[in-house]
């Protein structure tokens, strides 16, 4: 399949016992795209990105990756970084290399090694002995590696300091292929306000704005994170 | 380059710019091959496809000229370098201008202090 839209998703819900995480998503995001999935705690973001990274059934509508419900095909095309490292407590971070790169066909163990080195990464060492950040970067490496048509990174910013942030964002622009879409989701859009050419707003389990980063700028004359702090103020 | 940006305005525009001031200050010579969208989107931090944007308008004003081989020069033609070069300097004055009459200093004024300027005039 190549359909234009490499994601569609259609009044698409999730239900956890009585709590609605996904009330109804509506969404279509097209190929070659950095997008920001902004939203505050809890409304949504991981929920969403686990359906499409079909780790999770929806209870209600459908999601599409690149035509197809989520399964053995969308999961050959679709990098997942999950919001939470985990990796098996016997791992090196060469087992990590060499299960990714038989897992996925379009593992570039070049482009592994590349980033390793720049992140200097061990790769004799265990994982479990990895502090919190660097099991991060080696999530994103693994991530990154591959040539997707669709990166899903759910928080890759999150535990990580400010000077390794920019190297994270470096390897993103860097690495991801241009024809391929990455979704990041976020809950501080200052640190990814620049990479970005749409932002997605999710309120209580429903998109409430889906617009051009730059037309944002343009019409609003404010940043995206000016934007995101007004809709979403707290209100006491 | 050295890029620095703000959020709060388009960033294709600021990019354009940041890169327009390169050229015409001399960073980039006439002729000089300019570096590629990837390059320099790594280096201002931002999306590929917005640099690309930038560079485009650098195309529209003729302050580079893409080939489909030789990749982005900069411009050899010294009327267009003039012509750019111009414009900023037209809006940099419109804005001293501007800036002085709010303090209160006529046009005349403003250009004689400018003319005369050292650290410590009086006006």
């Amino acid at each position: 399949m190549n359909t234009s839209e490499i994601i569609q998703c259609t009044n698409l819900q999730r239900t956890f016992g009585k709590t609605k995480a996904l009330n109804s998503v509506d969404l279509s995001v097209g190929r070659g795209r950095i997008v920001g999935l902004a939203a505050p705690n809890a409304a949504g973001k991981t929920t969403l990105i686990k359906i499409l990274a079909g780790l999770l059934q929806p209870t209600g509508g459908s999601a599409l990756i690149d035509g197809e419900l989520p399964g053995v095909y969308t999961k050959t095309i679709t990098a997942y970084l999950p919001d939470k490292p985990c990796f098996p407590d016997w791992m090196r971070v060469q087992d990590s290399i060499d299960i990714y790169a038989d897992f996925y066909t379009d593992f570039d163990r070049n482009k592994a090694n590349e980033i390793s080195r720049t992140l200097k990464l061990d790769r004799n060492v265990a994982i479990r002995t990895l502090s919190k950040g660097t099991k991060e970067k080696l999530q994103l490496m693994l991530v990154m590696s591959r040539k997707a048509q669709l990166y899903l990174l759910d928080e890759p910013l999150a535990g990580i300091d400010p000077a390794a942030r920019d190297f994270m964002l470096h390897t993103i622009v860097a690495g991801y292929n241009e024809a391929g879409t990455v979704l990041i989701s976020t809950h501080l859009i200052t640190d990814v306000e620049k990479l970005l050419d749409e932002v997605i707003f999710l309120k209580e389990g429903s998109v409430v704005l889906h617009r051009s980063a730059e037309e944002i700028r343009e019409t609003e004359g404010k940043s995206v994170d000016e934007l995101f702090r007004e809709m979403f103020r707290f209100e006491a | 380059m050295d890029f620095k940006l703000k959020d709060a305005r388009p960033i294709w525009q600021q990019l354009a710019d940041q890169m327009t001031e390169s050229i015409v200050t001399g960073e980039y010579q006439p002729g000089e091959r300019f570096p590629s969208v990837r390059d320099l989107a790594l280096q201002a931090g931002v999306n590929p496809n917005t640099m690309q944007r930038a560079l485009s308008k650098l195309e529209e004003t003729g302050l580079l000229i893409t080939s489909r081989t030789a990749g982005r020069n900069v411009t050899e033609d010294e009327e267009i370098l003039r012509a750019v070069r111009r414009q900023l300097a037209e809006k940099r004055v419109a804005e001293y201008l501007e800036d002085m009459e709010k303090l209160g200093f006529s046009r005349g004024k403003a250009a004689e202090y400018a003319g005369n300027f050292r650290k410590g005039q009086e006006l």
